[in-house]
């Protein structure tokens, strides 16, 4: 059964359109990119899609059926701002949330210290929220999220405030959820972290989706024609190249229509010249998001 | 377990571990007792003094006192020249005297000395010289018992009868007001917290958007419902405390200093009614600050819009000189029956008069009322503001945006 499924929804403030006909599908074991710049519409969705706003038109389902509050104790959610009481020290906080998801206090507890350890935050479970640095917090808010075992997790913006060695562990935390069978959106400005994680993406802007598809099939659709290289030496003048150009040693050459990278390649075997490295050029989401934003602008 | 009664629980635990809220319940009983004790110890001290006599002379020109009388406090020391006066006071052994001109009589007016730089008789100096003068010339000539009556001519007491001319059962004093009195005080501390308490709260939530995180597990209603029991649970916890320990100081009061304290009872009547005059005051207030939380981006917002009805509430405690003049008076019943000033008013009304039973069940009915259209109005309110980060809406705004829910 899919976890989220949403068709043409539609959602305007004071006439001005927040949400333009908008559909996407999330299924169980799947971690969905909802991608965007500022203001592009994710944050409503993610509203509407919890049902703290009604939109105008469309239809939201949630494991197939229409949100309603039994529903809520199988979401866990991350809000974009840390959503903690900030005189509550952090294992009250937990144990009071997983509370209200239905969770047995004794579980709960167990789990709570589960969860403290594996983020290494065990020692600090009698810390006020208000003595912690915001990464901590976000740790707690994280704790919070998932605590009671939810199928369904929506994440915003879940690593802001992070220092790289927590992004890196809720990168694997959340690729663990996802491994389990959770269905997870994880909505973020950050394309780099959604091209690390997600299985598919959802980019929006304007209210409107630009792109929704299998990362790794957009990119493909994406593909540049050019590629990266460096070598020992002066490249020189090579056949099939339109334009070049480098930055810190890397240089990126744009290819003709029938030149192929392995003629490229030929042609710097045959000057002798050593490569260190050769890479055919893939567009970042951020490349194809500006590219179609471009579009869609023009 | 319900989600309403975890919500409670843990905003009932909040409210009552806040510092306002322990500070205020504790320190009424407490600045009670620390009253009591100042007053003892000044009663005690001026006791010491009153013990010490007080060396009064004076010189009686014409003879009118004859054979001087010591009057309470004051020792009076006869001197035959105002030479004579004057040298008993350089030395300390008089601190004041006066002197009996031939005139007196005629004149009435006595002419005082003292070392101390004062502009007038202390109203007990002259109370001591009167008397003294009275006892001393009337002595011979009245009785004793008219003696007393020309010392002290007055003792009016009052008494309140009813229309068919039979002794009321409450008899209006001083003590009787004093009770009501104070605790329509305590109530408008206590409301004035409460509702401060509750907008912060909502603010807060809103403002570190725990409201989403709260929202994405429970419904409005049972946020709303939680906080407002356990709010007014706190609050009746608070009356209570209050009302257990005042008989207990009144006593300790009375056993005490006696007089006019050991007369106040505090009427079963009051306590029911006032305490259920405080649950509603608490629970409409409690119900209009969750409108105003939800209207107003900021704590700090929601503290100043609530400070309209706080102060609206306070109307009673202003006009009480014109609530003591005409208690059933038609402003005074309009202060009953307007649910934002029926708990106070009420709670000081009870005090001075029987409040009409149709004008308790009316005012009654109508704080339930409002309680109900205002907890309505507020889950609407609160479920369209209540992710509301921006400027606070208008009137016009607020009802265009109800119109379309």
């Amino acid at each position: 059964m899919t976890a989220v499924s949403i068709s043409h929804l539609h959602k305007s403030y004071n006439g001005k359109p927040a949400v333009e006909d908008l559909s996407f599908d999330v299924n169980p074991g799947e971690l969905l990119g909802l991608i965007g710049p500022n203001g592009a519409g994710k944050s409503t969705t993610i509203k509407i899609l919890l049902d703290f706003l009604k939109p105008d038109s469309g239809e939201v389902s949630i494991f197939g059926e229409p949100m309603h509050e039994t529903l809520k104790n199988q979401i866990g959610y991350l809000p974009e701002e840390r959503g903690l009481y900030k005189r509550l020290k952090a294992i009250d906080q937990i144990l009071y949330f997983s509370s209200l998801k239905g969770m047995d206090p004794s579980k709960a507890a167990e789990k709570a210290d589960l969860l403290l350890r594996q983020t290494g935050m065990l020692e600090s479970k009698q810390k006020k929220i208000k003595d912690m640095s915001k990464g901590m917090g976000q740790i707690i808010q994280f704790i919070v999220t998932v605590i009671h075992d939810p199928q369904l997790i929506i994440l915003d913006e879940p690593f802001s405030g992070l220092d790289p060695v927590n992004t890196e562990m809720m990168k694997n935390f959340i690729s663990r959820l996802r491994d389990e069978g959770k269905a997870i959106i994880l909505s973020t400005h950050q394309m780099n972290q959604v091209e690390e994680l997600c299985d598919r993406v959802l980019m929006i802007n304007h209210g409107r989706e630009v792109l929704y598809g299998d990362l790794q099939e957009i990119k493909g659709d994406y593909k540049e024609h050019s590629v990266r290289i460096d070598v020992d030496g002066e490249i020189g003048k090579l056949e099939g190249v339109i334009h070049q150009k480098s930055n810190k040693g890397i240089t990126e050459l744009a290819l003709a229509p029938e030149t192929t990278p392995q003629h490229i390649l030929d042609q710097l075997k045959e000057k002798g010249r050593t490569i260190n490295h050769f890479e055919i050029k893939k567009p970042s989401l951020n490349d194809i998001f500006l590219h179609l934003a471009g579009n869609n602008h023009e | 377990m319900n989600k309403t009664f975890l919500i409670y629980k843990h905003e009932f635990r909040l409210a009552i571990k806040r510092a306002g809220y322990i500070i205020l319940t504790l320190a009424v009983p407490v600045l009670a007792l620390l009253a009591i004790g100042i007053i003892q110890l000044v009663s005690s001290l001026s006791e010491t003094q009153e013990n010490q006599l007080v060396h009064i002379g004076y010189v009686d020109e014409p003879g009118l006192v004859g054979e001087a009388v010591d009057e309470g406090y004051a020792r009076f020391i006869p001197y035959n020249s105002k030479e004579e006066a004057n040298q008993a006071l350089g030395t300390y052994q008089i601190s004041t005297y006066f002197i009996i001109p031939d005139d007196y009589l005629s004149s009435a007016v006595l002419q005082r000395y003292t070392l101390e730089n004062e502009n007038t008789t202390s109203p007990a100096m002259a109370g001591m010289i009167k008397r003294f003068l009275s006892v001393n010339m009337l002595s011979d000539k009245i009785s004793p018992e008219l003696m007393n009556l020309v010392v002290s001519p007055l003792n009016m007491q009052v008494n309140r009868v009813t229309a068919q001319g039979e002794e009321a059962i409450e008899q209006m004093s001083f003590a009787n007001v004093l009770i009501p009195g104070i605790f329509s005080l305590l109530l408008s501390l206590s409301l004035m917290f409460g509702v401060i308490a509750l907008v912060n709260s909502l603010g807060e939530e809103k403002e570190s958007r725990l409201i989403e995180v709260l929202f994405s597990s429970v419904s409005v209603r049972q946020l709303l419902i939680g906080k407002l029991l356990a709010l007014g649970l706190a609050g009746l916890i608070q009356v209570l405390f209050w009302l257990i320990s005042a008989p207990l100081i009144l006593q300790l009061a009375s056993s005490l200093f006696g007089g006019f304290l050991s007369a106040i009872e505090i009427p079963s009547s009051f306590i029911l009614l006032g305490t259920l005059y405080f649950i509603l005051g608490y629970l409409l207030f409690a119900v209009l600050s969750i409108g105003v939380g939800a209207i107003t981006p900021t704590a700090r917002e929601g503290g100043q819009l609530s400070m309209i009805y706080v102060m609206l509430s306070f109307v009673p405690l202003w006009f009480a000189t014109l609530l003591f003049m005409f208690p059933n008076g038609a402003f005074s019943v309009l202060l009953t029956l307007f649910p934002i000033t029926a708990p106070i008013q009420n709670m000081l009304r009870l005090g001075v008069t029987e409040i009409p039973l149709w004008q308790i069940l009316l005012s009654i009915g109508l704080l339930v009322l409002s309680i109900i259209l205002g907890l309505y109005f507020s889950i609407k309110i609160f479920r369209i503001y209540m992710l509301m980060h921006g400027k606070r809406p208008g009137m016009k705004t607020l009802i265009k945006h109800f119109r379309s829910t």
